[in-house]
């Protein structure tokens, strides 16, 4: 009877030890470990291009993270994407004038939003939404604009261009 | 020769519809089940344990030399979280367990054979699929995900070793870099599902090779090797399948 208990207690432990590593492994190792527990409140905001961003992106104020993006949708009339973020409560104090921007973490890193907080004496409430957005800058574009105009285009730069008038009429868009 | 295969290959999945349907009856010798995953699972344990640390150390030292290569060091976490997850952990255990356990099923089983205590349990009534065949089918099935987890865990530790204690990589950069690109359901639990199917087919094919041995000391001797050839094959070729569907 002995030998049979030592068994079962080996066995459950066994049982108990593998279950352990896998709570481990998927809590402690994986993009569980980001989600944020507590009570959070959402924003809107609307950009006229989100580029890569994606479900569950950080959400940054500084470069701290306060929480991560929680829905993305088209905005059927307006055409631009309506993205909603979902920020922890402890921080309930951004005021309502603050910019949302979607920046890359890194040259090619993933996508995430910033908040560039405003001065305004009123604080954003649950609900709210960005007044103040800036959309992803699109590598593309970028290349694009540079090789066509063969730099940035800038007023102050105009004094450069004479060497090559036909592009100043490409610029103007 | 192609005949011979293919009859063997029928046989197998014969047997497993056997296995399959004496699967209820096999819930009422519980204890027998309980009795297997201590003997391929808990007595596994350091085995898998040992290999599993050596292996995220190997891992952790050659890929902290190649990632730098690049100056990318910093993905070193990750690097060896989804390597072990996806493919190393399910693989290397299920090979480890063909070695340990599977070995010792077919050996165990093909003794029963060839001292024809199957057909003494066959002549009291006791059908020897439902308590001999399905509780150590059963048992691979739910020891081999558990182990596999352990394995992953100890490389995981492993590689933390090598890696920041060792090398000098900054721990929270290991962490981060390794939470934020590892999905729960799309590395972790597909990684437990693999070793699902393979602690399937590793029971399989060594109850199967126990079972229908020659009962003689050269028949055991036969099944036993054949037992881990045609596992470490068949969960090699099922690993490359499963990986494509679950991609």
């Amino acid at each position: 009877m002995t030998q049979r208990r030592s068994y079962q207690v080996g066995t459950g432990l066994f049982i108990v030890l593998g279950f352990a590593a896998l709570a481990y492994l998927a809590t402690q190792t994986t993009s569980v470990a980001n989600f944020q527990q507590g009570p959070s409140y959402t924003l809107k905001a609307r950009f006229t291009n989100i580029g890569q961003l994606k479900l569950r992106a950080p959400v940054k104020i500084a470069g701290v993270r306060i929480g991560s993006v929680e829905k993305i949708d088209l905005d059927g009339t307006k055409l631009d994407a309506l993205v909603q973020l979902s920020l922890d409560k402890r921080f309930n104090e951004v005021p309502d004038d603050s910019a949302a921007a979607i920046f890359t973490s890194g040259l090619l890193g993933d996508q995430y939003v910033s908040i560039q907080p405003g001065g305004s004496p009123e604080m954003f409430k649950d609900g709210d939404e960005f007044v103040l957005t800036q959309s992803s800058i699109q590598l593309e574009d970028l290349i694009g604009k540079f090789l066509v105009s063969g730099g940035p285009s800038k007023p102050s730069d105009d004094a450069s261009k004479p060497a090559s008038p036909k592009t100043d009429n490409d610029t103007q868009h | 020769m192609i005949g011979d295969s293919l009859a063997q290959v029928g046989a197998c999945g014969l047997f497993l519809l056997g296995i399959l349907a004496a699967i209820p009856k096999s819930l009422r010798h519980i204890k027998e089940t309980i009795r297997q995953i201590w003997f391929v699972g808990a007595m596994s344990l350091v085995i898998i344990m040992t290999c599993g640390l050596f292996v995220g150390m190997v891992l952790g030292l050659q890929l902290y030399y190649v990632l730098s290569i690049f100056g990318g060091t910093a993905a070193l976490g990750t690097v060896v979280s989804l390597a072990l997850y996806r493919e190393l952990g399910p693989v290397v255990t299920a090979l480890l367990f063909a070695g340990r356990a599977g070995t010792s099923i077919t050996a165990e089983i093909g003794l029963m054979r060839a001292t024809d205590q199957l057909a003494a349990m066959e002549m009291m009534a006791v059908d020897p699929m439902a308590y001999v065949a399905a509780p150590r089918f059963l048992a691979g099935i739910v020891a081999m995900p558990l182990l596999a987890c352990v394995f992953n865990a100890l490389g995981i530790f492993g590689a933390h070793l090598v890696g920041v204690t060792w090398l000098g990589l900054d721990n929270g950069t290991f962490w981060s870099n390794m939470t934020s690109s590892v999905d729960v359901w799309k590395d972790v639990v597909n990684g437990v599902w693999k070793s699902c199917a393979f602690g399937a087919v590793v029971a399989l094919i060594a109850v199967f090779q126990g079972y229908t041995t020659p009962p003689t000391s050269e028949g055991v001797a036969y099944a036993t090797t054949r037992t881990v050839v045609f596992s470490s094959i068949v969960v090699l070729a099922l690993d490359f399948v499963m990986t494509a569907f679950l991609m």
